[in-house]
This record gives C-alpha cells, structure tokens and sequence, in this order.
C-alpha cells in the first residue's frame, strides 16, 4: 500500500514550492551583475560554501543570534525550524530503513505511520518512535509559544492593508494545523494498532478508548496533507518566504555580495529574507522612546514586498542603524532605506496574486524626477592656504564654538602646519542632502569640497563632525587620510606630541550612531577619554549605543518626539551620575545639553582642558593662538 | 460710488487675486510646523547658503505665507538641507522638511519648475 487519494494535495504543493524556488533563484542569478555572478560561483565552489553551510545550520536552524537576543523568541523559532528539519531527516531515514524499499518518494516519510501502521513494534523501532514523538513534541512546544505571541504581543500586530491580508491569514492557519493535524493522525493510527511511544502513543491508546480509532484518523491524515500543501502553495505570496530566501541569501553574502547603492537581486533577497521576528522594533527608538510604530524595518520591508508607497515610512527614521546591527537575518537595513530614499519610497502596489507570485524586482530602480531641482551654481571659486592637516569643522561644529576653539587650540599645540578650511563658514559636506536621497545635487558639492581639499595639498583632512567624517570617507574620492578629530587625538596621545593632565572626574560616553555603528569607531574616543578621565559604562554602549534623537536623516520627526528621544537618551547617559557625559559629535552634544542638567562636552573640549601646554618643538606656527575661552559656549 | 478726495496710488495697492496660497497650504497640511513659524529670522542669521548669496529662509516663509511664489519658488532651490536652521529655531519649525516639501509643491503647481 503505497498511494492513497489524501497525499496528493501534499505532492502538488511541495512539487510547486520546489519548481518555483529554482525557478525563481534562476531569475535572481540571471539579475545579478557580472562581477558578482563571478564573485558567487566563486563562492559557490571554494571555501565559502562550507562556510555557508556552517551558517546556515546555526542561523537558520537553530537561530543562534535570536536565542542570544531573547530565549523565548529563539526558542520558538528554533523549535520550529530545527524541529521540522529533524522530523523530516529523521523521517526519511525511518521510511528508508523500516520501509519496505530504499529512496522513498517524499510522501513516504511524511506519512510514514499511516503507511506502516504496525511499525514500532520491537524494542528497536520503538526506541525511533520515541525519537519521533520527542521531535514532534519538540515543535509543538514552539507552536505553542507562536499561538501565544501572536495573541498577546503588540510587535506583531502589523498593519495589514493589502487584499493579501487573506491569503496571509490562510497561510498561517494552514501553518499551525500541521504539527497539530499530524499528531492526532499520528495518534489515532498508533491508537488503533497499538503503537506509537509516549505522546502519539499514550494519546491514541487514550482515544481508542472511547473512539473508533482507525476510522477517526483518515480525516486527520487528510487535514495533514492539505495544511502542509496550502502552505506550500501560499508560501511565496507571505512572509514565510523567508525560509527559501534565507538560504540564498547566506550564500551569497558569503561569497562576498553586498547590497551597495542600487537595487538588485541582492536587495531583492534580502528584502525577502525577513523572518518578521521583530527584533528590529524593539531595538528602535522610535518606538519604545516616541511612541511611533509604523516605520520600523520590518515593516518597511514588509511595505518594500508588497510594493506599497514607502514614502511616509522612508524619512521618517533617523538612520541610527540600532536595528542594522541587531538583524538576525544579517539584512542591511539602513543601506535598503537608503535604496529607498533615492527612489523617493516609489511604489506601484500589489494589483491581483499572478503580479504576487510573478514579481521580480520589487525595490524600484528609477527615481522619481527630483522636485524644483537643487542648484549651487552661486558657489564662488575658493583658493584654499596650503597645509599638511586641513580641518573642516562642519556646519554643526559652528553652531557649537566650543568644540571649534578647543580644535583651534588642540591643533595649535601640535605644533602640525594646519589650515581652517571653513573657517569663515563653509560649504556643507553633502550628506544631509544623501541622506533627503538628493544623491546627484549633494555631487556638486562634494566637487566643491573635493577641490578646496586637493588644492590644499594637504595629507590629512580631521573633521569634528561625524556625519561630515562619514561622507568625506565613503563619497569623496580624495587622496587624504580622513580622521575625525578623536582618531586625530589617539594619534597625537600616542606620539606623545600633546602631554595631559589627569582629570579626576567620572564620565560617560555617548556614541554618535555615525561615528559608532555608521563609520565603525567605537575605540578611540574611548581610548582618548581613558587617557584623561574615569570612563564609566552605561548599559548601552558600542553597538547598542543610543541614537540622540536629533539626526539630520529624520526628515519628518517633529519636535515633540525628538525630545522624547533625547531625554531617554541623556537619562541613560546621566544613570551612573557622571561629572561629563561625552560625546564626540556636535549635533549629539546640543541635542542632549537640551536634556541633562549634567555637562554635555566634545571630546576635544575636554582633551583641551587638560593639554599641559603645547609642546614647542621649535616648529613655526601657522597660526597665532587666540586667547580661547574653552568654557561653556 | 462716494467720493472721498484722495486716492490710493496705483502701485501701493496689493491685488489679492494675483495671491496663490495653495503653495502654503500643501506645506501645511504635509509639515504643519510650518505654521508655527514667527519670522524671527534665526534660521537666516546661521544659514550656510546665506553665507554665499543672497538666501533667507525667513523670508521665503513668510513671501509662502502671503501666497507671493515667485521669488521663493527660485530661491528654494539653493538650500543645502545642512540642518542648521533646524537647531536654532525658537518655534520648532521642521525646518528641512519644509523646504522639500516647499520644493514638491513648486513642481507640483508649476511655479518655476525647471
Ligand atoms: S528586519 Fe531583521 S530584525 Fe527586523 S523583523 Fe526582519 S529579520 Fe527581524
Ligand atoms: S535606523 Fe534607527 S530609527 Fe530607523 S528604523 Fe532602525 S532603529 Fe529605528
Ligand atoms: S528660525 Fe524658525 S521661527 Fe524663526 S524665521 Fe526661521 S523658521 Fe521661522
Ligand atoms: S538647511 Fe538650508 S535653510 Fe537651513 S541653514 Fe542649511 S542651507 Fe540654510
């Protein structure tokens, strides 16, 4: 007996979900560009493919980096994966050594007991069905944990707006009816032959008490296969893609396939590699500081799916990149928000299921025309002084003198020959406009820029503004060793060019998201601030740093909430009752000021307090120092 | 019709119907900080444009306000979004915002589309 009606709703879904997940990965490796074909069948036949694997098991299977981040949320979703990945290997080695042929067709090991009802009854096969039965009890338990977050937890209640909203529900239902479907199978089959181990076992030994076990089971045989085959069907229409996508994904990140500037297969992937396990919004403070809960990646993903308009959930984000760092899935969010941004958040929406199942390229290419063009044409010709270092304070460090004067005076005591690029005002260095998703009107510029920088001839440009330091490294394509001023201080600590004084006092440091998790420098304003004072820890620091609430890449955020966020922000930072809280970012520095009665300072305010005195090593200034005052401003 | 004696002179008479609000409206409705703006002209004072050219974000808001387009209509397009104004603004005005949402509406209108 090896064919029964009730398989075939199984064999049409699983077949279906295999032919289109090949066909659909022949679509994506076809849009890849040609560098990174290369770069993936590289990757595909040396050393990241085991790599990749190794990846897989962990992240996929057993979901390592969510059981770091919650228990509770890893341990369902490895139950569930983990789970359905033993029972099937488990199951096909059963149907391959207690069936009745080797290399079964796939229904054999789904519906193993019901075509081998007597099965378990040496102590060998039972000892596999207690195997089974701890596997399966195993799932359950995860599902249960599923059913209760679903109904009880406010992050994943997401907006469901399209006419998808159905298709998702019966997706989820078919879902939660397997594991539940097989084990009343399961059990009703054992019941009525008198096998099964301790769960299907016990519970069909229970309901052969009262019930007419073997003809109650056919029905439930039947559920099982048509749950598992609707969601089969239903799979590339929801979220459960993921499961597919994931594994491309793995593979070729590690082939070295990042997601750039531009859309394309890698973004595409990404996009559909979300599990929607909500960790990004709780990591996002515009949730659990304002209150804001539309905007989250998660559901800007989820928007990006379904190719709604994303133009109210773009902009509206400060791009503090706390969510980038925590994704499980490794999706590089803030680089798909920002894909987004210069396609103004276009979207065309989701017309009927064929476009839902058909779709290839969801994240839009062509930006929309740029509204009332920017022009800088009134930009005058510049002739910039000559100099080894060039600074640049940047648009936010003249709105904080203070953080200029101590540079000026840091700068003058290395005894460097330096020049003051924007010292009467400058230009702004582009990003802001990056960030508004103006990337050709920020171009003119970086040109601007770009030439007072090369006709200096200088080596080193310093910046005290992260988001300047953030666009002079990754969008000028300049010949300069790009610091900002904390790098440019460890530097001078370390050649012992300037000597300090030991400050006795406490602080504690706020790391500016663009220094921090945007640009990497985590270390040395740390280092610099060990070197002058008693560095103490927050509770969020490094990756987990908070953002201030006032960065320029929240076009929409009003003020209300950016204070909001700040307050939190500056509570957090005034926790350990610091003397300082520092920062090494102008905008941070003014925006907790706003918030704490505790002093906000740059780190070169401080570094500047303590300078013994500047070390006179017989070069000529270029500068006469000014008389600063490196107080409060 | 009486007659009074005296006249307005032609040119001081402001002609209403050659106002177009609908420029401020579509601000307002998309960024409503823009209507908290006061004139006091912080944002003028620190702006990184107005260090180069002629350039007042004051200005611009209040010539929106009074339904006056065409010289805002040009003159929003040299912002460099930098943010300042942002910081320095006593009143909370979504200050970048308004200027892109300013720049939509231009295009949307037709003022001064280029
Ligand atoms: S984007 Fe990442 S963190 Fe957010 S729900 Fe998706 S998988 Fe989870
Ligand atoms: S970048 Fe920051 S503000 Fe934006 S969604 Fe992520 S956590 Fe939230
Ligand atoms: S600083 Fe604010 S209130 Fe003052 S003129 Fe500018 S926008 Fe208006
Ligand atoms: S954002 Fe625009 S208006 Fe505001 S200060 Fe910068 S250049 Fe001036």
């Amino acid at each position: 007996m090896h064919f029964d009606p009730f398989i075939i709703p199984f064999n049409i879904g699983l077949y279906f979900i295999l032919i289109y997940v090949v066909g659909r990965s022949i679509i994506w490796f076809r849009n890849l560009s040609r560098p990174d074909k290369l770069r993936l069948q590289r990757g595909f036949f040396g050393m990241a493919f085991g790599q990749s694997l190794k990846e897989i098991f962990l992240e996929s299977l057993i979901h390592r980096k969510i059981l770091k981040t919650n228990l509770r949320l890893g341990y369902m979703h490895m139950s569930l994966a983990f789970g359905w990945f033993l029972l099937i290997l488990f199951g096909t080695i059963e149907a391959d050594i207690f069936g009745s042929h080797h290399l079964n067709p796939p229904h054999m090991a789904i519906f193993f007991r019901f075509f081998n009802p007597d099965h378990g009854k040496t102590a060998f096969e039972n000892g596999y069905a207690f195997l089974m039965d701890l596997v399966l009890a195993f799932i359950l338990s995860g599902l249960i944990l599923a059913i209760i977050k679903r109904f009880s937890s406010k992050s994943v209640g997401m907006k469901k707006t399209t006419r998808l909203k159905h298709l998702d529900k019966i997706a989820l239902a078919s879902l939660w009816l397997i594991f539940p479907s097989r084990l009343l199978a399961e059990s009703l089959t054992s019941g009525a032959y008198g096998t099964g181990s301790f769960l299907t076992g016990t519970l069909g030994a229970w309901f052969n008490s009262f019930l007419p076990a073997k003809q109650a089971a056919y029905p439930f045989w039947w559920l099982y296969s048509l749950s598992l085959g609707t969601f089969f069907v239903l799979l590339p229409l929801t979220r459960y893609m993921h499961i597919p996508t994931e594994l491309f994904l793995i593979f070729m990140r590690n082939s070295g396939i990042r997601t750039g500037d531009k859309a394309g297969t890698y973004s595409e992937v990404e996009v559909h590699s979300c599990s929607s396990c909500g960790i990004c919004i709780d990591a996002c403070q515009m949730s659990f500081s304002a209150g804001i809960n539309n905007i989250q990646s998660a559901y800007l993903l989820k928007a990006i799916r379904k190719d709604e308009d994303t133009s109210g959930i773009v902009f509206n984000c400060l791009m503090c990149g706390r969510c980038d760092v925590k994704c499980p899935v490794g999706i590089e969010l803030t680089s798909i928000r920002m894909i987004q941004r210069r396609a103004a958040g276009a979207g065309n929406g989701i017309h009927n299921i064929w476009h839902g199942y058909l779709r290839t390229n969801p994240v839009p290419v062509t930006a929309k025309q740029p509204a009332s063009k920017p022009s800088y044409d009134f930009l005058p010709a510049r002739k910039p002084e000559k100099a080894d270092i060039l600074y640049f304070a940047g648009c936010m460090t003249h709105l904080t003198p203070s953080i200029k004067n101590s540079m000026v005076k840091i700068l003058d005591a290395s005894g460097m020959k330096w020049s003051f690029m924007d010292e009467d005002g400058g230009v702004c260095c582009g990003r802001p406009l990056m960030l508004a998703g103006n990337d050709r009107e920020a171009r003119e510029l970086i040109n601007f820029n770009s030439r007072l920088i090369w006709k200096s001839g200088a080596h080193t440009l310093v910046t005290s503004c992260p988001i300047c330091y953030k666009v002079f490294r990754e969008s000028y394509y300049l010949d300069v060793e790009v610091l900002h001023h904390t790098q440019f201080i460890k530097q001078l600590i370390e050649d012992e060019t300037v000597k300090m004084n030991y400050l006795n006092k406490r602080v504690t440091y706020h790391s500016p998201c663009e220094l921090g998790r945007n640009s990497g420098v985590y270390d040395e304003p740390k280092e610099v601030l060990r070197h002058v004072a008693d560095l103490e820890k927050t509770g969020y620091d490094d990756g987990n740093s908070l953002c201030c609430g006032g960065s320029l890449a929240n076009l929409r955020l009003q003020s209300p909430d950016k204070h909001k966020i700040a307050s939190f922000a500056a509570a957090a930072l005034s926790a350990p009752a610091p003397d300082y809280i520092a920062t090494a970012c102008p905008l941070c520095k003014k925006t907790i000021s706003a918030e704490t009665k505790i002093r906000v300072a740059d780190i070169a305010e401080i570094v500047a307090e303590s300078i013994v005195k500047p070390v006179a090593n017989g070069m000529k200034k270029q500068r006469i120092p000014n008389p600063i005052e490196t107080s409060k401003v | 019709m009486n007659r009074f004696g005296y006249s307005l002179s032609k040119a001081r008479v402001i002609d209403y119907d050659a106002n177009n609000h609908a420029v401020a409206e579509y601000i307002a409705e998309k960024e409503p900080s823009f209507r908290l703006c006061i004139a006091c002209g912080g944002c003028a004072a620190t702006c990184t444009t107005g260090n180069f050219t002629e350039f007042s974000l004051r200005e611009i808001n209040i010539l929106i306000h009074r339904g006056e387009n065409r010289k805002p209509g040009s003159d929003i397009r040299k912002c460099m979004l930098c943010g300042k104004c942002i910081l320095v603004c006593p009143r909370g005005v979504n200050t970048r915002n308004v200027v892109i949402t300013a720049r939509e509406a231009f295009k949307k209108f037709g003022i001064n589309a280029l």
